[in-house]
This record gives C-alpha cells, sequence and structure tokens, in this order.
C-alpha cells in the first residue's frame, strides 16, 4: 500500500489541485460566469449603483457566513447567527441613542455582547452536553427575545450618532480616488474575512478548530482542552455577528429588532456553497465569501431581470444542493 | 424470477471456452487483474475454493486479500481474468449478482441495524407479507429465522433487538443472513478479531457444521493459531500476487510466516533486562464501576508491563481511567511518589502519562490532519508566538525530526495522516507523546491492524523506548506478543487483577490459567 500512499502525496502549501482550491475555483468561476450572464440578459444589472448594491448585501451575509464558518469547521453549527447580530445591533443602539455614549463605546458594546452570547452557546454545548443544534436553536429565539425585550419591540434610530454612517454605506475610499464608490462595509466584510482567515490558518485556536471538527475525542486523549477551545471558537463567532449588527444597523440607520430571522439560513448556505463541510474539519473563509456573492449576485440578478420575488428563494435552494453535489462529486474523482 | 433464474442471468456470460481445469472447485478465480490509478493491486492472482473446504487467505496488510475477495463479491471488477461458479464462467456486474450465484461476505465491520431484531435484520428488504402485500408477517418470519438459527445449531431469539447482543451474536445473525440468501459460498473476513475465546469456539463449531453442510468458506485472518486450527488449505498473497498455496496439515507456521513476508522471521524472543528500582506510576485500589475492581500495581522506571487478559477483562477500562478519559469511583493514583489528581486526559498529559488507543483512527489520530499536525498535536502550545500564533517552520522541523528518529515512511511531513500504512500511523501517535515528554505510555493493543513486517519494527521501538528509561504497560490481547515484550506480566480477569508473572519464566498456559479465572463461576 506504499504505492497508493505515494501516489496521494500532497504537498504542504496546496497545489492548485487540491480539492478545496478546485472548490473554489468551481464557485468562482460560478460566480464569474452568473456575472456575465445577468449583465447580458438583465438591463441595468451591470450599472455601478447595482454592482455596489450586491456589495451592500454581501457584506452582512458574508460577515455572518465567516461567523459560521469557523463554527462549522470546529463541528458545531449556529442557527443563532442571525437574532445575535440583531442583539448586537440593539445593544449599540442602546449604547449610542438611549444611552449618549460615543461612537468607540457602541461598537465594543455590539461586539462584547456578540461574544458574550457566543459563548454563552459554547459553554451549553461544552459543559452540558447539548447539541449544538438544539442548544443554538434557543439561543436563537433567546437572542431574538430580548432583542424585542431591550428595545421594546420599536426600531432604535442612529439619528445623534451621524458617525455611525461611516461603519457600513458611506464610502470613505471616494475621498482617497475621486469618483470610486465602494461603500466601507465591503472593506469590513474583507476585514473580517482576512483576519478570520489568518486565525484559522495560523493561530492555535485555528489548528483547534480543525482538529475539533476532524476528530474531538483523539483531540481530547492528546490532553487538549476541548471545552475550553469549544466556547472560545463560539465566542469568536459571536463577536463577528456583532461585527455584521453593526453593518446591518449602519446600513438601515437603525436597529430593527424584529430582523434577523432567516439570515442564520443564508449564512450557512454561503458557507456551504463555498465548500464548508457540515460534517465538520474542512471549509474556508474565502469560500465563505465567494458563496455569499453568489447568492447575493443571484438574488440581485433575477430582481433586476423581474423574475418574482418568491422564485429568487425557490433557485437558491436549488444552488445549494447543486453546491453539496458538485462537492461529492470533486470528492469521488479525487 | 427465480433465485435461480437470476443466477443464471449472471452467468449470462456463458461458459464458452476452456471449462475449469478442477472439476472439484466450487469457485475458481484465475489470471484475476486489477489496477487503481498508481497501483497494480492484482497481478495475476488465481484462487480457488472446494465445496465443503475452509481455505485461509493470508497475506499482510495490502498484499490484495480484499481487493481479490471485493472481487469475488461484485464489488469491484477486474480488468481482466476469469471467474467460474460451479464449472461455468460468470461475471458478476454486482453484489447482487454475487448473492445471486450463491456467494456472500462476513464483514469484519458488521452491517447490522441496530434497532431491528435478528429477523428484521436476516429479511430485510425481502420481508414476508400478508395483508395483500400491504403488512410484514412477522410471525412466518420468526419462525423462518428460528429454523436458520436451529439449522445452524446456535440459540438466539429472532425477536432480540441485535443492538443488545454481543458483537459475537451479531455476527452470528450475519451468518445465518447469508445462508438464508442459500449462499454456499461465504467469505469472512477477520471474523474473530472482536470475539473472546469461548466466542471463538462457538463460531468454529458453527463453520464445522456450514463445512459438513458443504458450505465452501473463504477465511481470511492473520491469526495463525486458527488457521492450523479449521483451514483444510492456505493461500498466501504478498504485494498482490498469488504466493502459494499449501494445505494446512503439514505446514508449519514459520513457512506460512516466511511466505507472507518473503523471509523467514527469527523465534520470538524474550524481554531483556528488568527495568530498574524507581518506582514511577502506583495505582492503589482502583475501581470504576463493573468494569475496574481494586486495580492496585505499580509501574517502574524503564520497565515494559505487559497487561494479559481476554477480551473485556478490563485493560482497556484501567488504562482509560488512570489516563483521565473516563471518571473513577475511588482508588489512588501515584505518578513518581506523588498523589495525583487527574480528573481529565489534560491532567494526565501534563504529569507525563500518555494512553495509546488500539483504535488509532477514533481516538489516536486526526487522520484528516497532516502527520507535521498530528506528531505535534499534543504540544502545540509549545509552538506558538505568545499563545497566539502557530510557528509553522518550527512545527515541520520538529515533527520532520520525530519522523526520521521513528523512521515513519511518509513522503513528506504534510502527507495526510490517513495515507500511511497502519504501522506508520502508530508510529506518528508514538511521536505525538515522545515530543510532549511523555515518559508513562500505555500501549493498547500497540500492533493490532498491523502487518507482520511493521509489527517487528513495533516492538523494536518499544523495548528502545524502555531502554531509554520509559516506562510502558502494554496491554495486548496476542500472548506471544506479551511474552516478547514484558519484564512483569499483569493479568486481568472480569475487572480483577488475578495474578503477576515474571516476564522471563510465564508462558502462554501460566497466562491462561489466570487470565480464565472466574469464568467457571461466570457460566
Amino acid at each position: 500500500m506504499t504505492d497508493t500512499a505515494l501516489t496521494h502525496a500532497q504537498p504542504e502549501k496546496p497545489g492548485f489541485f487540491t480539492i478545496a482550491t478546485m472548490q473554489k475555483a468551481v464557485a468562482f468561476v460560478v460566480l464569474v460566469a452568473l456575472l456575465i450572464f445577468f449583465s447580458v440578459f438583465a438591463a441595468n444589472f451591470a450599472a455601478w449603483n447595482n454592482m455596489v448594491n450586491i456589495m451592500q448585501a454581501t457584506a452582512v451575509n458574508g460577515v455572518l457566513g465567516v461567523a459560521v464558518t469557523l463554527v462549522i469547521i470546529s463541528g458545531g453549527i449556529d442557527l443563532a447567527v442571525g437574532t445575535m447580530m440583531t442583539l448586537t445591533a440593539v445593544m449599540a443602539g442602546i449604547v449610542l441613542t438611549n444611552l449618549g455614549m460615543p461612537l468607540p463605546l457602541g461598537i465594543a458594546g455590539a461586539l462584547l455582547s456578540g461574544a458574550a452570547m457566543g459563548g454563552f452557546s459554547g459553554a451549553i454545548i461544552a459543559k452540558l452536553r447539548i447539541p449544538p443544534f438544539i442548544a443554538t436553536l434557543g439561543m436563537m429565539q433567546i437572542a431574538r427575545g430580548l432583542a424585542l425585550v431591550f428595545s421594546g419591540a420599536k426600531p432604535i434610530y442612529f439619528n445623534d450618532t451621524p458617525s455611525y454612517q461611516y461603519i457600513s454605506p458611506e464610502s470613505s475610499i471616494t475621498s482617497l480616488i475621486p469618483g470610486l464608490e465602494i461603500p466601507n462595509g465591503v472593506f469590513v466584510m474583507f476585514g473580517v474575512a482576512i483576519i478570520a482567515s489568518i486565525i484559522l490558518n495560523r493561530s492555535l485556536l485555528g489548528r483547534y478548530i480543525f482538529a475539533l471538527g476532524s476528530n474531538e475525542e483523539a483531540a481530547r486523549l492528546s490532553g487538549v482542552n476541548v471545552n475550553f477551545w469549544k466556547i472560545v471558537t463560539y465566542a469568536l463567532s459571536g463577536m463577528i455577528c456583532g461585527v455584521a449588527g453593526l453593518l446591518v444597523s449602519s446600513r438601515l440607520n437603525s436597529a430593527q429588532p424584529a430582523l434577523g430571522l432567516g439570515y442564520e439560513l443564508d449564512a450557512i448556505a454561503a458557507a456551504v456553497i463555498g465548500g464548508t463541510s457540515l460534517a465538520g474539519g474542512r471549509g474556508t473563509v474565502l469560500g465563505t465569501i465567494i458563496g455569499a456573492f453568489i447568492m447575493s449576485v443571484l438574488t440581485n440578478g433575477l430582481r433586476v431581470m423581474g423574475v418574482q420575488e418568491e422564485w429568487k428563494i425557490v433557485v437558491t435552494g436549488v444552488i445549494i444542493i447543486i453546491a453539496v453535489y458538485v462537492d461529492i462529486a470533486l470528492r469521488k474523482k479525487m | 424470477m427465480s433465485a435461480a433464474a437470476k443466477a443464471h442471468a449472471a452467468t449470462a456470460a456463458g461458459s464458452s471456452g476452456d471449462g475449469p481445469s478442477d472439476t472439484l472447485s466450487k469457485v475458481e478465480m484465475r489470471a484475476i487483474e486489477k489496477r487503481f490509478p498508481g497501483v497494480h493491486a492484482l497481478r495475476s492472482v488465481r484462487f480457488d475454493l472446494r465445496a465443503g473446504e475452509v481455505h485461509a487467505l493470508m497475506g499482510e496488510n495490502g498484499a490484495g486479500k480484499s481487493t481479490l475477495m471485493k472481487i469475488l463479491t461484485g464489488v469491484y471488477h477486474p480488468d481482466s481474468g476469469e471467474i467460474f461458479v460451479d464449472g461455468k464462467q460468470v461475471t458478476i456486474p454486482g453484489p447482487k449478482a454475487a448473492q445471486d450465484l450463491g456467494i456472500s461476505i462476513i464483514h469484519q465491520e458488521l452491517y447490522l441495524m441496530n434497532h431491528l431484531t435478528a429477523a428484521q435484520n436476516i429479511y430485510i428488504g425481502r420481508e414476508p407479507r400478508k395483508g395483500f402485500g400491504l403488512f410484514v408477517d412477522e410471525a412466518k418470519m420468526n419462525a423462518d429465522a428460528a429454523a436458520l438459527f436451529k439449522r445452524m445449531n446456535i440459540r438466539i431469539d429472532p425477536s432480540e433487538e441485535v443492538g443488545n447482543m454481543t458483537v459475537a451474536r451479531q455476527q452470528l445473525v450475519e451468518i445465518a443472513k447469508a445462508l438464508s440468501f442459500n449462499s454456499r459460498v461465504l467469505v469472512m473476513d477477520e471474523p474473530t478479531s472482536a470475539l473472546n475465546e469461548t466466542e471463538v469456539e462457538h463460531l468454529f463449531a458453527v463453520i464445522q457444521d456450514l463445512k459438513a453442510n458443504g458450505v465452501g468458506i473463504v477465511y481470511i485472518t492473520h491469526k495463525m493459531d486458527e488457521v492450523k486450527r479449521i483451514a483444510d488449505r492456505i493461500t498466501v498473497m504478498r504485494d498482490g500476487q498469488t504466493i502459494d498455496t499449501v494445505p494446512a496439515e503439514g505446514t508449519s507456521m514459520a513457512r506460512i510466516i516466511s511466505l507472507m513476508v518473503g523471509r523467514e522471521l527469527a523465534d520470538a524472543t524474550r524481554a531483556e533486562g528488568t527495568g530498574t528500582e524507581t518506582e514511577m506510576l502506583r495505582v492503589a485500589g482502583l475501581n470504576r464501576g463493573k468494569a475496574v475492581k481494586d486495580v492496585s500495581f505499580t509501574l517502574r522506571k524503564g520497565e515494559i508491563l505487559g497487561f494479559a487478559g481476554l477480551m473485556g477483562a478490563g485493560r482497556t477500562e484501567v488504562a482509560r481511567a488512570i489516563f483521565g478519559a473516563d471518571p473513577i469511583d475511588s482508588g489512588e493514583i501515584h505518578v513518581r511518589g506523588k498523589r495525583a489528581m487527574i480528573k481529565s486526559p489534560k491532567d494526565a498529559v501534563t504529569l507525563g502519562l500518555a494512553y495509546l488507543s488500539e483504535d488509532r483512527k477514533h481516538f489516536g489520530l486526526v487522520t484528516p490532519m497532516s502527520v507535521r499536525d498530528n506528531v505535534t498535536m499534543a504540544s502545540w502550545q509549545r509552538f506558538t508566538s505568545g499563545r497566539m500564533w502557530m510557528k509553522d517552520a518550527a512545527l515541520r522541523k520538529t515533527s520532520k525530526e520525530y519522523v526520521d528518529l521513528l523512521k515513519v515512511k511518509t513522503p513528506t511531513v504534510d502527507q495526510e495522516t490517513r495515507l500511511l500504512s497502519g504501522g506508520n500511523q502508530q508510529k506518528v501517535v508514538i511521536a505525538k507523546w515522545l515530543l510532549r515528554d511523555c515518559d508513562i505510555l500505555f500501549f493498547d493493543e500497540p500492533t493490532r491492524g498491523i502487518d507482520v513486517g511493521a509489527k517487528a519494527e513495533i516492538y523494536k521501538l518499544l523495548q528502545g523506548l524502555a531502554a531509554q528509561g520509559k516506562s510502558i504497560v502494554v496491554i495486548s490481547s496476542e500472548m506471544p506478543e506479551i511474552l516478547r515484550l514484558s519484564h512483569r506480566i499483569i493479568v486481568m480477569c472480569e475487572g480483577r487483577i488475578t495474578g503477576e508473572l515474571d516476564g522471563k519464566t510465564a508462558t502462554q498456559e501460566s497466562i491462561m490459567t489466570l487470565a480464565a479465572q472466574g469464568w467457571g463461576k461466570a457460566a
């Protein structure tokens, strides 16, 4: 069998033809194909205005996708990312509008509340041994309810904090390169993606995330404090949900407490389309970002083409199934 | 379509050309060739099976035994070659066709549905019906299953859930299922790997019965003593080729081993030296449920302490309890003379203890990760700057050193661990613990699933570690392994230590006597 072992030799810097790379390549090709298709067949799709729309829509789902990707690679799942995002937005609203504190404290409020909620989910999963699906299903409702309670079920506006706009819709790059308009939120998303990617591939936490997702018991028997790292993973994921909360509320100039349900499914879909395995142990941040772009290009493109809103949902479902099938097919070939 | 008609359909390739040379053969495979990408798995392999014989198929891991049997049972298709069943040339396009030809396989891992009863498992997909075919005729199904069990001379309740049975009984259900298809050829892949001695006896009795009824059995195994007992003929494969087929009677074990490895192995030797007087580990009055009862022992520096016993004697449970993998009810553990409170594997590792599970794929390795990551996993914290960022260059350098030190065969340290052979995977696990500076090592079945040649290498490695002052516990069900490695031998039976033997004077008989104590009472 040494022969087989040698033929499967894979170099460290994964060569171009590793499955992960292939998958991202396939996803990227699909994205480009969609862009070309809609540019040709949907009038005004290619307009810069519309591109800005797509990017802004992707920013929120992309960041949530990254949050859930970390958890999925660690062998878990987080259904609460959508409503945790909403609760963090409400927290920012309370700090900034209700308490009248300065912007940095509002940002800190969103990030810390996200980390706390994520950490809480992680603790329930690790210490009480409640399956992640159930624990985060509970957390999803808890966060949703708390967002309504804290806000009094009314939107909180950020009119007192004009600088809040700079988090997402404003385009700071325009002052550097006149004429170019890219909302800040897009840069925030790429920033989050890069940091998460570095954490995943270069940090101790990242290494443990992969080990937990691949074989938790082997990691435990290696002396790894499995519970601790699980909690840290969920906390980090929750903190990233806080970023998404800032983005979405900045874009709407308000924290909308009723928002959030359904976002978790889009986030998970982005991760899956990008090649993250729901079985854990496998996935990339870049893939998730591409997945998020595919979803928003599709949604936007179909809308511009005048396709009925409801059909978009159907198409999204089909895309998810195709993406997973491509994954399976690629894997069989290797 | 009747089973016979289906079988005929499967033989559609026809029997033109020359017939089989040996008219006695139930099954004959000739000049079988199979290539996988990058591997020539089978080279002109021949194999034949007579009705009513047990034909042992032996060879090191990767010799091609499984591939050959997968071809016989329709899982793989040969690139070329001929297969004859009952003198007629056949093609076997899939498992269903094999079944229709009366060929069944009992896999090492059983494929049963735990929440269904024995009868439901046997007749799954072809349940007898009643009420216009809308309902399952449970009564008839149970009666049919009971009749099958009776034919096999075994007592199993057809309505018992399979999940509640021992592995041995589950295996008998699998055999009954095969027979329910009127199988005349039965392939058994390491059927005794999870059975205790009594269960093995029982299985052998069933096999004798099957033989007497004219069923031909292909018996894949690594265990010499079993082959000696039940095989009529032995075929040895090596590197995808049939090396030889010999009668079991009058062929020595040494001869078979030499056929398997291509060289003669020196007779098993005994451990040298005794270890030192320094006490490294002392366990007193350890209890855990029914599995571990009042276990006390000491382990010295540089010593190899063997833990012998039958399957289920509680040896693995002792190791796991000491290592903090399972909670203990009571007992004291002293490490290097100090009382140790071990609540989790993390505590144990911090104290320099390591546990190497028999099930490396589930408990020892993270197989989709690289050799580098697996070797360093228990020590990752050491390879960080500021406890945050991994120092990958250092990881690679260090893991390379250990891979070289233990002679792990891998193209690079970046190879995924799942692609390594069993022996090399075991070395990766050993490297992990050596790098973590563990000096009290528990080896649970250190050579399970490792082929003969690599075994000797693992033995040398363990002896070398002991000579360097590591303290080693070896848990093994293979008595020659215990005898070869241990300075001292502790024998367990039903959760208790039943005796201690000197490694130099112990014999298989003396171990067996202690290991079987209490068995009479239990029965």
